[in-house]
């Protein structure tokens, strides 16, 4: 919101530099975002009266126009279609800085030849002093302009821009922005009645106001204002109304936008002759109801607009003739000619707002106010400052009285306040007298019950204190939050909770990316095309959970699998000419169940693609395959005590002989596996690639700790290599199962897997270096050699193999 | 006889320069030390020789011996020496070359990130709690002050699952405080965690505002717990992560679910106050929303606020290192390019 500090000084003495003023309404609460100065720039702009307009001898649409500077009298050339003789404009002289009305730009003014004609001056628009971007015509003041006044003393401003919370409609207003100077800075409000004279006969014997519908509109108050004059507002009206990002239009509707602006409480005029009158004696009806099946109304802004049953407006006799809140309908529209004014301020509830405002679509200022919640003890104030400035700027008599429909008038009680409270906390020590203080200032009314504690009445402005808590936050951002000390938290440390998965997961990650692994994280929201491709021949078995109001349609399904995203990046790297990668992501897949929030299980899925590896000029550098993939999974199985193994599967997405389940001995943990090229082709890789996949949480419940510890053998270890043929169905697995059963075999380790010449077709050589130990002794070679012929007869008699010589 | 030995000395020396390797060495010593040498036969025939002359001849060869054989071991030595030089030349390997590449793996900036958040909060004793990124609508507003139609509502623009079911509406959280209800609701005080996760936000995507980030939350609830502490814990926390030296600002913000509620600013990392494009020319960088947690929240969740009280705050994790790294678009955490991601 835009503050005027010309304007907040009527309110308020300023006694800070206006960058203090901001730093000090930052900290209390109230964001400043930007100061803007008005007219810091103007210099050699001086208020200037137009005497003569003339004809340019070249030039058709340009006149030469003498303006009095109020020291002379200078004759430039200008194109304005709005000049007239003895109007006051905004005259620069010679070196002035203008922006440019086309390009924008900041330019020195200079001496200007236009067609032959030589000018040493200019009018300016708006846009040219940089108030508005209005370069239709020149910015044409008020009679009572003073001539050769310099315009930044008449016109000139210091704006604050600032960021409201929700929480404070009050400060949507030049007051409620002042209040809080005040409080700040230890200054005086001045605030002061707003009398004006009443004539003739009651406002109740012409105008009866009947609220339909008391709990969406809590308070209508009205004012009748007989014989205005519609002209255009004065100048310094018209400036802060601009200053504060609104156009001036014409009196009568400048000062329901100004009063709006000053008090806060948005407020509406009608023409009151334009409302249906019925039975001549009978007061004009105003109803505040819902719309009925069926009506529309023409808005201000020409729009026809069909209204539902929800919709509150304002009706006279006949028909709707404003959209409470948010806008004026054209047949009780403010003209020119309008003579009598119904002037309306009532309070709406929030509801009522923000359900027109998304119907309609349309926001203003006033919808903005009332859908932050405004307080019904608003509107009289405010009624009054607008009829005050009616009579004083657009003439005519106040009918007698006022309206004020109030069907829920609201008892605020008290809040009792141990003025303790701020210390306890805050654990900063403010005196009880200065607690109040700061809440008087606030306007906060403090009743001493006792020594510590007061009976705080809350003003009808702040409906957002409700308890002890908001008053303490009043008194310390009002003394300064920079005041509360620095501790830290001494209470003794709450227990230990059960661990979560947290540390797991963090040593898988830790592994994974020792492994040399990258990890990525991806958005949890996906299209359900990508995980339908990922399970190339059926369709899902369960849907997703579906977002009702996706932003796109790449972004509209709950994963239920992380392989997606990955496939997603995976594809995405490739392009950008990445060869070999390995990415991993630990998030969460997100099951459906009725009724109830999905269960969102942790997994971890690892893609690897390309080489295992750099490419390197010595060569290590190999395409990665199945066993690298298995590699990973053996490393973390071991790593976290988990006995798996590795069972055929049948998993959609890879490929079958190539992949496996796996598992321990509680089931299955995921599946590792070449993808299947379908997959691949669906998320456009450029090269095949495999897949781990796993369900961490039951893989933290499977985890095991280190075992005891065992002794290490003093004895020499035996080794012995052995180079085994066997058929080419009989699997490693088949060779170890017998081997490790051996007595004294410490370890088996498969050193080379070999086929082709010496080894006939359909077999295959297993070269293994099987290591013996005893725990208690040293081997002899004998007793070594004898249980490895054991082992040969056996591996022969129940697989055939034989020993490659 | 004097003579003799003196001649010999000298062709010894002579000899022994040109031996190249141990065999010529060992032949030398036969020649000039072994048992048959001369020099030996002299030592052994000196008793035959007359008393004054042995004492003379014996010193001398004596003499003669013992240098030969220093002679020989400093010989030995440098043979060794520059065989050693030789071998170790042969081994010299061209040190540009590249290394064997090892793997490197590194976790997401984001991960990283939290981690250290959570590691400095951990100093502090406080504990990490995980709660679910589909909520009810209970838990992100209503259990948090801010109920249908509440305008604080339009502080959180919420992706729904569903809409029209109140507080059985599930949605995907807008942010980590309904951890605050869910720990407070199962825990008694004293109570001190932060919860890191996924956040969503139903917004256009643009250099600073992503559908999808992460945030910290924090929480304190204990008797005698006050904004001081609060104050303490953050700009510790602050230091921590943004350095020692680095301005903390403390001023009244507004969130629903605190009262009072504090924002917590640094000093911009890139003008250092100066005032820039990053920091909107304000000089600082908003880095927590937090404060005492509303009497209402605890009233809600079974903690008496006369009793108890506690704070509250929550940070946006993605912030952190867009700060210290001068990422300039938020867009590219989350879209995985590894030409990013392997810069941290």
């Amino acid at each position: 919101m835009k503050v005027s500090l010309s304007w907040i000084k009527d309110y308020v003495d300023l006694t800070l530099t206006p960058r203090e003023l901001a730093e000090k309404l930052t900290m209390a609460g109230l964001e400043v975002n930007a100061i803007e100065t008005i007219g810091g720039t103007w210099d050699n702009i001086v208020v200037g009266q137009i005497e003569t307009i003339d004809p340019h001898p070249n030039a058709d649409r340009l006149r030469l126009v003498t303006v009095n500077t109020g020291k002379d009298s200078i004759t430039v050339v200008c194109g304005a279609p709005n000049i007239m003789p003895s109007q006051k404009v905004a005259f620069a002289s010679l070196g002035a800085r203008l922006r440019d009305g086309h390009t924008g730009k900041s330019e020195i003014l200079k001496t200007a030849k236009i067609r032959g004609v030589v000018s040493t001056g200019m009018i300016c628009s708006e846009m040219e002093l940089g108030i508005s971007d209005d370069h239709e015509g020149i910015l044409v003041m008020s009679p009572e302009a003073p001539v050769g006044m310099s315009l930044e003393e008449y016109l000139g401003d210091t704006i604050l821009n600032l960021e409201i919370t929700p929480n404070r409609p009050d400060c949507m207003s030049i007051i409620g922005i002042a209040r809080e100077i005040a409080a700040l800075t230890g200054e005086e409000l001045h605030l002061s009645e707003t009398p004006y004279e009443e004539s003739g006969t009651t406002i109740d014997s012409q105008v009866s106001v009947d609220i339909a519908e008391p709990d969406l509109c809590p308070r209508y108050c009205a004012s009748l204002v007989r014989g205005v004059k519609s002209a255009p507002s004065p100048d310094w009206l018209q400036q802060r109304l601009r200053n504060c990002g609104m156009r001036p239009i014409s009196n009568i509707v400048d000062i329901t936008n100004y009063v709006m602006l000053e008090y806060g409480q948005p407020l509406h005029s009608f023409d009151y002759h334009k409302l249906s009158k019925g039975k001549d004696t009978s007061p004009t009806q105003v109803i505040v109801r819902c719309a009925r099946k069926g009506e529309s109304m023409t808005s201000l802004d020409e729009v026809e607009r069909t209204l539902n049953a929800s919709t509150l407006v304002i009706a006279d006799r006949e028909k709707p003739v404003a959209i409470a809140g948010i806008m004026g309908g054209r047949d009780a529209e403010v003209t020119g000619e309008t003579s009598a004014i119904l002037l309306e301020s009532a309070n709406f509830e929030r509801i009522a707002i923000r359900r027109a405002s998304s119907d309609f679509q349309l926001r203003s200022e006033a919808s903005i106010r009332f859908d932050k919640g405004l307080n019904p003890g608003l509107t009289m104030p405010a009624l009054k400052r607008a009829t005050q400035l009616m009579l004083e700027l657009a003439g005519g008599e106040a009918t007698r009285g006022t309206i004020d429909v109030y069907p829920a008038r609201a008892k605020a009680e008290p809040i009792i306040f141990p003025t303790s409270q701020v210390e306890r906390l805050t654990g900063m020590k403010i005196s009880h007298d200065q607690i109040t203080q700061t809440l008087t200032s606030l306007g906060f009314d403090c009743e001493e019950t006792s020594p510590s504690q007061v009976s705080v009445s809350v003003p009808y402005w702040r409906s957002d204190i409700k308890s002890s808590a908001d008053l303490v936050e009043e008194v310390t951002r009002i003394v300064g939050y920079d005041k509360v000390p620095l501790t830290r938290l001494s209470s003794p440390l709450p227990p230990e909770q059960a661990a979560s998965g947290r540390d797991f997961i963090h040593k898988i990650r830790s592994s994974l990316v020792g492994f040399g692994l990258q990890e990525i994280l991806s958005y949890s929201l996906v299209s359900l095309e990508n995980l339908q491709h990922l399970f190339p021949s059926r369709e899902l078995k369960v849907l997703p959970v579906k977002v009702a109001n996706p932003m796109t349609r790449e972004q509209e399904y709950l994963r239920t699998s992380l392989r997606a995203g990955l496939l997603s990046t995976l594809s995405r790297n490739q392009r950008h000419g990445s060869g070999g990668l390995e990415l991993f992501e630990i998030g969460k897949v997100f099951m459906p169940q009725e009724d109830d929030l999905p269960r969102e299980e942790e997994q971890l899925c690892i893609i690897l693609s390309g080489s295992e590896g750099e490419p390197s000029w010595h060569g290590n550098n190999k395409p990665v395959d199945f066993f690298h993939a298995k590699g990973i999974v053996e490393a973390l199985a071991n790593q976290m005590e988990i006995k798996v193994q590795f069972e055929p599967c049948d998993d959609e997405g890879l490929v079958q002989r190539v992949s496996a389940n796996v598992s321990d001995e509680n089931g299955k943990l995921g599946v590792i596996g070449l993808l299947h090229p379908r997959v691949t082709e669906a998320f456009e890789l450029s090269c095949e690639a495999y897949l781990i996949e796993i369900d961490l949480e039951r893989a933290r419940r499977n985890a095991g700790r280190p075992k005891a510890y065992q002794t290490i053998s003093r004895f020499p270890i035996v080794p012995r290599d052995i180079a085994l043929i066997v058929n080419e169905e009989t699997t490693y697995q088949q060779i170890t199962d017998i081997v490790q059963n051996f007595p004294l075999v410490k370890e088996t380790v498969l050193f080379d897997l070999y086929r082709g010449e010496q080894i006939p077709q359909g077999k295959k050589s297993f070269a293994l270096r099987i290591t013996y130990q005893s725990p208690g002794r040293t081997l002899t070679d004998e007793e070594v050699e004898q249980v490895q012929k054991q082992m040969l007869d056996k591996l022969n008699q129940k697989l055939s193999a034989i020993l490659r010589s | 006889m004097l003579e003799e030995l003196e001649k010999l000395q000298l062709q010894a020396f002579a000899e022994l320069e040109s031996a190249v390797d141990s065999r010529e060495l060992e032949q030398w010593r036969i020649c000039y030390l072994g048992k048959k040498s001369r020099l030996t036969q002299v030592l052994r025939s000196l008793s035959t020789l007359p008393l004054d002359e042995r004492r003379n001849t014996g010193a001398r060869a004596n003499t003669i011996k013992k240098s030969l054989e220093n002679a020989l071991e400093e010989r030995g030595h440098s043979l060794e020496t520059s065989r050693l030089v030789l071998s170790l030349e042969n081994k010299r390997v061209d040190i540009t070359l590249p290394g064997y590449p090892m793997p490197i793996g590194r976790s997401h900036p984001t991960t990283q990130t939290i981690e250290e958040i959570c590691q400095v909060f951990q100093k502090m004793g406080f504990q990490v709690f995980e709660g679910p990124d589909v909520e009810w609508d209970y838990y992100n507003f209503e259990a948090l002050n801010i109920p249908a139609d509440h305008p604080a509502r339009d502080m959180f623009a919420t992706f729904w699952i569903d809409s029209n079911r109140g507080k059985r509406n599930r949605l995907l959280r807008t942010h980590t405080s309904p951890m605050q209800i869910r720990v407070m609701e199962h825990t008694p005080p004293p109570i001190r965690i932060i919860v890191p996760g996924r956040c969503y936000r139903y917004e256009a995507t643009d250099t600073t505002h992503e559908s999808m980030f992460y945030q910290v939350e924090g929480l304190a609830v204990d008797k005698n717990i006050t904004m001081a502490d609060l104050k303490g814990t953050l700009f510790d926390f602050c230091r921590c992560i943004f350095g020692e030296e680095r301005k903390v600002r403390f001023r009244c913000d507004y969130f629903p679910f605190v009262e009072p509620g504090v924002e917590i600013a640094i000093e911009c990392l890139a003008c250092h106050g100066n005032g820039c494009r990053i920091c909107g020319y304000s000089g600082w960088i908003e880095i927590l929303g937090a404060g005492m947690v509303n009497p209402d929240v605890l009233r809600r969740v079974g903690i008496d606020p006369e009793v108890y009280s506690g704070f509250a705050f929550g940070l946006g994790v993605e912030r952190v290192p867009m700060l210290r790294y001068g990422i300039d678009d938020i867009r590219l955490f989350y879209n995985n390019d590894i030409r990013f991601l392997r810069q941290f």
